[in-house]
C-alpha cells in the first residue's frame, strides 16, 4: 500500500522506497553567504567522479563560465553582481571607485552565449530580453566591467555593489520527478534518501530531463545517457564526505544528516538576521514545499530566480492521478464516439 | 539605464549588434520596431523588470526529445484510431474499411516503434523499458500499452492476407482459421487503442515543461480527437466510398473533441502563449484550419471519391500539424525562463499574502 504522501507532501523517502531501518537521510546544506566562488567543488566533483570536460569557452556573462548544471558539470557555481551593499550598515566600497553598471546590454549579449558542454541540451542560450530586464532595474549589473572599477566615470556615477555566489547541485528531492518518470528503473532511491542514475541501465530516453523542475539532469552526447550528481554514493557507503563538500575551503558546502543540517541552517539564518543581513533565507529546506523538501538545500541572499532556481517548484507527479483520470475520460470519449459513429444508420 | 562607459570598443560593438536584432531564446532574430531617440540612434527599450532570472538562462532543461517524438505522437494516434475504425468496420460488415483500418494500425504502430527506439540516447538498450512497469512513469505505461497493442494489430493485419493462401493443405487450414483469429486480435487491439491514443497526453503533461504540464486537462482530449481525425482521414482516402458513412460522423465528433481541447489549451494563462504564437502557434493554427476544412469536406463529399480523398488528406495533415505544434510549444515554454518563473512567483506571492495578511 503506497504511503498517503507517496506523490506529494512530507515523506521520509528511503523507508518509502522499501528500505528497512535505513541510515539517516543525508544531504547538503549549501550556505551561499560564505561561498567565495572558487569552484573547488566543481573541480573536486569532476576529479572524483571522472566527469568529462564541459567546455572551456568564456561565456561573457559573468565570472561564471560553467553556465549551468549539465551531464558534464554536477556542481555549478553561479555568480551574480548586484549594485547594492553587501548587507552591512557601512557600504563596503564607500569612498572607493567602483564604477557604474555595464549592463543591461552586455547582459543581453551574455544571455546568447553558449559553449559546447558535450551534453544535450547542455547550456542553451537564454532570453536576452529577460537578461536585459534583470539588469535594467536597480538589482543587477550584468557582466563585470572590462575596466578597473570606477575608471572613466565621475564620482557621481559610482555605486556600491555585491557579489552573489552559489554552488548549485542536484537537489535530491523528496519527491523526485526524474526518478518517478524513469521508465527503465535506472534512477533509484538510495538508502541515504538520495537519487542516483544507474549508468548500466539508462537507455537515454530523456524523460527525466523534461521532468526535473530544477533543470538539473542532462544527457551526455555520444554516450547518450543521462547523468547528474550522485551525492558521491560510492563515498557515502564507506562513511566518507562527498568530494565537493570535502574540497570546499569555506564550508559553504556542508554535508551531513539532513535533520542536523536543517537545524544548523536555521541557526545560521537567525545569526545572519541578527548580524544585519535580513535578506538571508533558506531555499528547499521545507518538507512542506512543492517537492517535499530537498535533500540538498541552500541559504540564499536574494530571490531564488536570481540564482537561476525556480521560485516555487512543484513536482509534476503531484497531478499524476488527475492526469490519468483525464486520459481515461478522453479514452472513453474516443471509444464512445467510435461506437456511436458506427451504430448510426447506414447510408 | 545609465550606461555611459566610454571607449570600450568590443562591448560597444556587441551592444550595437544586440540593438540591431534582439535575439530570441529559439536563436532566431525577430524584428523590433525601431524607435527614434533624441540622440539619433536606436535605443533598446528595457521592459519593466517583471521577473528576475539568472542572465535570462532557462531554469529548466528543454526536452531532448527530437522530432521523432512529435512524429510518434502522430503515428501512435493514427494507429490507435485506425484500430478502432477497423474493429467498427469488422462488427458492422464493412470489409474494405476493415482492411484499411487494420493495415493502417499496423503501419502506424511499426512506425511508432521505430521512432521511439530511434529517439533513445542508447537505442540498443530499448528493451530496458521492459524490465519494470511503473504507473508513475507514463512512458513505462505507454511501453506496455504499445507492447500489447503492437502484436495484436500485427496479427489482425496479417490475417487479412488469408485469401491469398491456397485452398488446401496446411496453408488451407491457416486460411480458414486466420479470419477468426484476426477478428479476436482486431477487437483486442481496439480495446487497447483508446489508451494508446490518450496516454501520450499524460506523457507530455507529466513533465516540468510549463505549457505541457499546465495543459494536462486538455492534452488527452486534443490527442484523442487528433487520433480519430487522422485515422478517419486515411479511411476516407483509402476505403471504398460506400463504406465511409461512419467516418463522416466520426470526423465530426473528433473535430468537436479536438477543437474544445485546443480551445482550453489557450485558456491557461501565460503558458498558453506558446500555443498561440511563434512556430508552435502557427502549426497549431494550421492544424485547426485543416481540421475544419477536412471536416466540412468530409461532410459534403458523400459520393465524391476525389472530395473524400481531399478531406482525408486535410485531416491527416491537420493531425501532423497539431502534434508538431503542441510539441514545439512545449519546447519553447521550457527554453524561456518567463514561463517557469512568472507563474511560480505569482503563486508564491499569492500564498504569502494569504498566510501573512
Amino acid at each position: 500500500m503506497p504511503h498517503a504522501n507517496a506523490l506529494y507532501g512530507p515523506l521520509d523517502p528511503a523507508p518509502d522506497a522499501g528500505y528497512e531501518n535505513p541510515p539517516p537521510r543525508m544531504g547538503f546544506f549549501t550556505d551561499t553567504s560564505v561561498c567565495i566562488g572558487c569552484k573547488a567543488c566543481e573541480v573536486a566533483c569532476k576529479e572524483w567522479n571522472g566527469v568529462p570536460e564541459s567546455g572551456l569557452d568564456l561565456l561573457g556573462m559573468s565570472y561564471d563560465n560553467t553556465g549551468a548544471l549539465t551531464a558534464n558539470s554536477w556542481r555549478h557555481v553561479a555568480f551574480v553582481e548586484q549594485p547594492r551593499t553587501a548587507g552591512w550598515a557601512t557600504p563596503a566600497f564607500e569612498q572607493q571607485p567602483d564604477g557604474p553598471p555595464v549592463s543591461p546590454l552586455t547582459a543581453a549579449v551574455g544571455a546568447r552565449t553558449s559553449t559546447d558542454t558535450g551534453t544535450d541540451p547542455g547550456l542553451p542560450p537564454g532570453s536576452p530580453a529577460a537578461a536585459a530586464r534583470m539588469s535594467g532595474g536597480p538589482e543587477f549589473l550584468g557582466m563585470p566591467g572590462a575596466q578597473p572599477p570606477g575608471r572613466g566615470s565621475g564620482a557621481e556615477g559610482r555605486t556600491d555593489f555585491r557579489w552573489l555566489m552559489m554552488s548549485d547541485v542536484c537537489k535530491h528531492c523528496t519527491h523526485a520527478a526524474c526518478l518517478d518518470v524513469c521508465p527503465t528503473g535506472s534512477l533509484f532511491r538510495t538508502e541515504f534518501g538520495t537519487v542516483v542514475v544507474q549508468e548500466d541501465i539508462c537507455n537515454g530516453c530523456g524523460y527525466c530531463i523534461s521532468a526535473c523542475p530544477y533543470g538539473v539532469i542532462d544527457q551526455r552526447k555520444g554516450d547518450g545517457r543521462a547523468w547528474k550528481c550522485t551525492l558521491c554514493y560510492d563515498r557515502l557507503g564507506v562513511g566518507m564526505t562527498p568530494a565537493c563538500a570535502q574540497a570546499c575551503p569555506t564550508e559553504s558546502i556542508q554535508y551531513g544528516a539532513l535533520d542536523e543540517l536543517r537545524d544548523r541552517a536555521a541557526a545560521r539564518v537567525a545569526k545572519l538576521h541578527e548580524g544585519g543581513v535580513p535578506e538571508a533565507r533558506l531555499y528547499g529546506h521545507d518538507p512542506n514545499d512543492g517537492v517535499g523538501g530537498d535533500g540538498a538545500f541552500f541559504l540564499l541572499l536574494d530571490e531564488p530566480e536570481v540564482y537561476g532556481l525556480p521560485p516555487d517548484p512543484i513536482v509534476t507527479t503531484r497531478d499524476l492521478p488527475a492526469m490519468w483520470k483525464r486520459a481515461g475520460l478522453a479514452a472513453m470519449t474516443m471509444a464512445v464516439a467510435t461506437a456511436v459513429a458506427f451504430l448510426g444508420r447506414r447510408q | 539605464m545609465t550606461d555611459e562607459t566610454p571607449s570600450n570598443e568590443p562591448v560597444d560593438a556587441r551592444l550595437r549588434e544586440f540593438q540591431a536584432g534582439p535575439g530570441q531564446p529559439d536563436g532566431k532574430r525577430h524584428r523590433q520596431p525601431r524607435r527614434r531617440g533624441g540622440d539619433g540612434g536606436e535605443q533598446l527599450t528595457v521592459p519593466p523588470a517583471d521577473f528576475a532570472s539568472y542572465y535570462g538562462r532557462p531554469v529548466l532543461k528543454p526536452p531532448v526529445w527530437k522530432d521523432d517524438i512529435a512524429g510518434y505522437l502522430f503515428t501512435g494516434g493514427l494507429a490507435a484510431g485506425s484500430a478502432l475504425i477497423g474493429a467498427g468496420a469488422q462488427l458492422t460488415g464493412r470489409p474494405g474499411l476493415r482492411k484499411v483500418g487494420r493495415w493502417t494500425a499496423l503501419g502506424g504502430v511499426a512506425a511508432s516503434t521505430y521512432l521511439l527506439v530511434h529517439d533513445l540516447g542508447r537505442p540498443a538498450r530499448f528493451h530496458h523499458m521492459l524490465r519494470v512497469a511503473k504507473v508513475t512513469s507514463p512512458m513505462s505505461v505507454g511501453t506496455w500499452i504499445l507492447a500489447t497493442f503492437g502484436p495484436l494489430a500485427g496479427v489482425a493485419a496479417i490475417a487479412e492476407l488469408a485469401p491469398l493462401l491456397p485452398q488446401h493443405g496446411v496453408l488451407g487450414l491457416a486460411r480458414r482459421i486466420a479470419p477468426p483469429i484476426g477478428t479476436v486480435a482486431g477487437l483486442a487491439a481496439a480495446a487497447t487503442a483508446p489508451a494508446l491514443a490518450t496516454y501520450t497526453g499524460v506523457l507530455l503533461a507529466d513533465t516540468a515543461v510549463p505549457s505541457w504540464h499546465d495543459g494536462y486537462r486538455s492534452l488527452p482530449f486534443v490527442f484523442a480527437g487528433s487520433a480519430l481525425a487522422a485515422a478517419s482521414g486515411v479511411g476516407l482516402i483509402a476505403a471504398p466510398v460506400a463504406e465511409t458513412a461512419p467516418l463522416r460522423r466520426l470526423v465530426l465528433a473528433a473535430a468537436a473533441v479536438e477543437l474544445r481541447g485546443g480551445y482550453r489549451l489557450e485558456q491557461q494563462g501565460l503558458t498558453s502563449e506558446p500555443y498561440m504564437h511563434g512556430r508552435g502557434g502557427r502549426l497549431v493554427k494550421a492544424g485547426r484550419a485543416l481540421l475544419v476544412v477536412g471536416t466540412v469536406a468530409a461532410l459534403v463529399s458523400r459520393r465524391s471519391r476525389v472530395l473524400s480523398a481531399i478531406s482525408g488528406a486535410a485531416l491527416v495533415a491537420s493531425s501532423v500539424a497539431t502534434r508538431f505544434g503542441v510539441f514545439e510549444a512545449g519546447r519553447v515554454s521550457a527554453r524561456d525562463p518567463k514561463y517557469t518563473v512568472v507563474p511560480q512567483r505569482e503563486r508564491l506571492d499569492k500564498n504569502r499574502s494569504v498566510t501573512q495578511p
